[in-house]
């Protein structure tokens, strides 16, 4: 049989060893994602690229293609789903997005959109979490830290620093810094390490840049995030026009 | 700690970053918490990073960071709670002046909750600096007071209260058997693998951990995998509320544990096993390490077992530090690793690649005990028992509202109505059976006549049963909480969606729910099974999609306005805070209802 699979009536092609997630990138079909930028090892944490395979739900980033599948993406059902998610995501942090920096260029928000959340559904978790600054050129706000572990990712594979871990567990789980003080300042973070630029939401941002870009002008001001791709990585996954 | 004493934990365990949380169990039992200092020095001796030591210290409940001389844990289970578990708590936390987990000011005692310890037949039990107490009661208390105000030693306490019974109250086939340790490698001594395996799939054992995979599916798999190097690994995690019967199995029936593992090693080729023991049975790991340290004596461990120069395997007991989330066998895996016992993504299997990658078999205690059963007995004959598609027997762990609590073996096949019959439950009198524990299903008396079978009932073996007087809107918020408690925190539909779960839970039980909350609950569940990473957020959410559907009235008696919304937000409630502060209770500090 071909390499082929069909992502709701599209056949897309892919090669062995991609994931669905893979091959909707080539192939320019949106599947949305939050914990999941191509560069990095999949996760499938966040598990809003959950999708129906043959019937049966799986997240798209850690599931192989093979060949036949019949893949449901774009349904109701699924757009649920992931708003659900992303409801669930925003309840247990604190996003505030008119009073965030990365506001307009903050993938949950552009997921949230894209969803067509209206609303948090459920009730404000209100964590009380920290602010960290104590880097001189980069600061973390935990309130807005979804836990997607790419920051993590980055530090430990490809920055070698290892500055990022998770700890705690269940509603609990959090991020730890690795420095004596648990404190952002005593690691050797430089501004230009990839962790800091992978960050798909305002937890981990760049100082001395605030609104240099204004709202409106931003990344998802110029189009939805199914025609925009991440913001790590510009356009990819990204809708492909004919 | 002083530095020679870490020393000797490194050495212990072969400096190896694998048995990080070994070590880290080790200091906790010895000083009952692990300070930076301790942390630094693994992180550093192992050469691993800072976070990653505080992240398994913090993912495992049974570790602490705060000094204390006594660390007191209550089994919150259900069947405990339902005892007067809480009374209890509250009468010893008043008596010595501590809030519910919080260190005394003197730094000398802790009090705080766990989950289930596995004692749900021994009346309200409790670990005590790791140790299992059971059959508390208000003279045991005080007496217990007593003892930690004058600061004696754990070790120098009434022994007697550290007694744990096996309490079988029904034997068949397997805790009938009549073993001498080493018989069955000795009977299968001049067998090839193939031909044990020919017996196995006779026998047509299926695993008891919950998922019933056939066994010998499960070790062709593994043999037939190409590599170096295999592990077996026996799953003795047993952390499902209300079952205990990895405890009796292990108290008395220990020889056929390691028997049926060494059998497994054999036919896979292993040369490495590990028992992967939960922290809460930390009383069993003596008398397992001396009958381990006998096998070896008697050529049964080690090096050419039984005088075959090409069968070697040792076993190693890995200890757990309370995470439930660990009898799955990736996440255990993963803390096998000294990792956060967060679960794998599902492939590869881990008989394709388990520990350290390489082919790796996962089973349950009582399916390596099946396994050794069927070859004393013959393939056959085993495959006689139980039902069809359910060969053998079952262990049931029976507790709450019946005469006899205790382990009873079943073969496959029973009835629910003679199970409930032998344990002197009053059957016109039950409410709901859970079965399976909280991530099981709910059984009402409509069900009775269904059957213990992977084809009908499959069961992990717990059974608690509640009687008409329960309010089962308090066992759903004990279930809820459980959840909330032990989700490992890595996919968001479970870590987020039991806690909102729990919330509603809260607020209809506060009579402040709609049928709108009933719809939430109802929506979530589904969505929260479809879309979580591992078995265990897929299953957070049975208790309340079945009660919602087989126990509605439980939910709809207690809703507040049962068409439009209903506010969480309670004034009265919220005044409470200010009550307390001002002591004040009169009608004036409240709003009328």
């Amino acid at each position: 049989m071909e390499n082929i699979i069909t992502i709701d009536e599209q056949m897309i092609p892919f090669k062995t060893g991609q994931t669905i997630m893979d091959a909707a990138m080539e192939a320019g079909v949106y599947i949305p994602h939050l914990c999941h930028n191509p560069e990095f090892e999949p996760h499938g944490s966040c598990r809003v690229c959950v999708v129906k395979v043959n019937g049966r739900m799986m997240s798209s980033c850690t599931t192989k293609a093979t060949a036949g599948q019949k893949i449901e993406n774009n349904t109701p059902e699924l757009q649920e789903n992931r708003r659900c998610l992303t409801q669930m995501l925003f309840v247990e942090g604190n996003h505030v997005c008119p009073g965030c920096e990365k506001s307009g260029n903050c993938q949950l928000q552009a997921v949230a959109y894209y969803t067509e959340m209206l609303s948090p559904r459920f009730q404000h978790f209100y964590p009380y979490r920290e602010l960290d600054p104590t880097h001189p050129d980069v600061i973390i706000d935990f309130n807005r830290c979804i836990l997607c572990e790419l920051c993590v990712r980055a530090s430990r594979d490809i920055d070698q620093k290892n500055i990022f871990a998770m700890s705690g567990r269940g509603i609990k789980a959090h991020l730890i810094i690795n420095s004596p003080t648990g404190k952002l300042g005593d690691t050797d973070l430089n501004v230009n390490d990839k962790a800091v630029q992978v960050c798909p939401v305002g937890a981990i941002i760049k100082r001395k840049q605030g609104y240099m870009n204004p709202i409106g002008e931003r990344f998802y001001d110029q189009a939805p995030i199914d025609e925009m791709g991440d913001i790590a990585e510009p356009h990819a996954g990204a809708k492909h026009h004919d | 700690m002083d530095v020679i004493e870490l020393q000797a934990i490194l050495a212990k365990e072969q400096h190896h970053p694998h048995y990080l949380l070994q070590m880290l169990r080790l200091v906790q039992e010895k000083e009952n918490y692990i300070s930076p200092q301790v942390m630094s020095f693994f992180a550093e001796k192992l050469n691993i990073p800072l976070t990653k030591v505080q992240g398994v210290v913090d993912f495992y409940s049974l570790l602490n960071t705060t000094p204390r001389d006594y660390h007191i844990l209550f089994s919150n289970n259900i069947i405990e709670q339902l005892q007067g578990k809480e009374q209890l708590m509250k009468q010893l936390m008043s008596k010595l002046g501590v809030e519910l987990g919080k260190v005394r000011a003197d730094n000398r005692v802790c009090i705080d909750n766990t989950s289930c310890i596995g004692m749900s037949d021994q009346g309200i039990s409790v670990l005590v600096n790791g140790l299992t107490i059971t059959n508390l009661d208000e003279q045991r208390i005080s007496e217990m007071v007593d003892l930690i105000e004058k600061k004696i030693p754990v070790s120098q306490w009434n022994a007697q209260w550290f007694e744990v019974k096996d309490n079988i109250q029904r034997k068949d086939q397997l805790l009938s058997t009549d073993f001498i340790a080493g018989s069955v490698l000795d009977k299968m001594k001049n067998n090839t693998a193939d031909q044990i395996m020919e017996i196995l799939k006779v026998a047509g054992i299926r695993g008891c951990g919950g998922a019933g995979f056939p066994l010998d599916s499960k070790w062709d798999f593994c043999r037939q995998t190409p590599a170096d190097e295999r592990f077996v690994v026996c799953d003795a995690d047993e952390g499902e509320p209300g079952t205990f019967k990895d405890r009796i199995l292990f108290q008395s029936y220990a020889d056929l544990v390691f028997e049926g593992m060494t059998i497994c090693a054999k036919i896979i080729g292993a040369k490495q096993g590990f028992l992967y023991l939960r922290g809460e049975y930390r009383y069993l790991l003596d008398s397992l390490e001396k009958i381990l340290e006998k096998r070896r004596d008697q050529n049964l461990l080690g090096t050419a077992i039984l005088g075959d120069s090409n069968f070697d395997f040792e076993i190693k007991i890995f200890m757990g530090a309370g995470a439930y989330i660990c009898g799955a066998e990736t996440a255990l895996i993963e803390s096998l690793h000294g990792n956060r016992g967060v679960p794998r993504r599902r492939l590869p299997y881990p008989v394709h690649q388990g520990y350290n990658k390489k082919p790796t078999v996962v089973n349950n205690v009582e399916t390596f005990c099946l396994a050794v059963k069927a070859l004393q007995m013959g393939g056959e004959t085993f495959a006689k028992l139980g039902t069809e598609q359910s060969h053998g027997t079952k262990l049931l762990s029976i507790s709450g509202d019946c005469k006899k609590p205790g382990i009873y073996e079943f073969q496959y096949g029973v009835s629910v109505r003679e199970v409930l019959e032998s344990c002197g439950a009053d059957i016109s009198n039950i409410q709901m059976v859970q079965n399976s524990g909280p991530a099981g299903n709910s059984l009402s008396p409509e069900d009775f006549d269904r059957k213990i079978a992977f084809e009908d009932v499959s069961t992990t073996g717990s059974i608690m049963i509640f009687n008409k007087d329960k309010d089962l809107l308090e066992v759903i918020q004990n279930f809820a909480n459980f959840f909330v408690h032990e989700s490992c925190g890595f996919c968001t539909p479970c870590r987020v969606g039991t806690s909102i779960i729990k919330n509603l839970v809260n607020k209809v039980r506060k009579g402040r729910g709609s049928n709108v909350d009933l719809k939430e609950m109802q929506d979530l569940s589904i969505l929260i099974r479809n879309a979580a990473h591992c078995g265990l957020g897929m299953t957070a959410t049975n208790h309340i999609s079945d009660t919602l559907k087989k126990f509605p009235q439980i939910y709809k008696e207690r809703l507040h306005n049962s068409e439009s919304l209903h506010p969480t937000f309670d004034l009265d409630a919220a005044l409470e805070d200010a009550r307390q502060i001002t002591h004040r209770q009169d009608a004036a500090a409240h709003l009328s209802a």
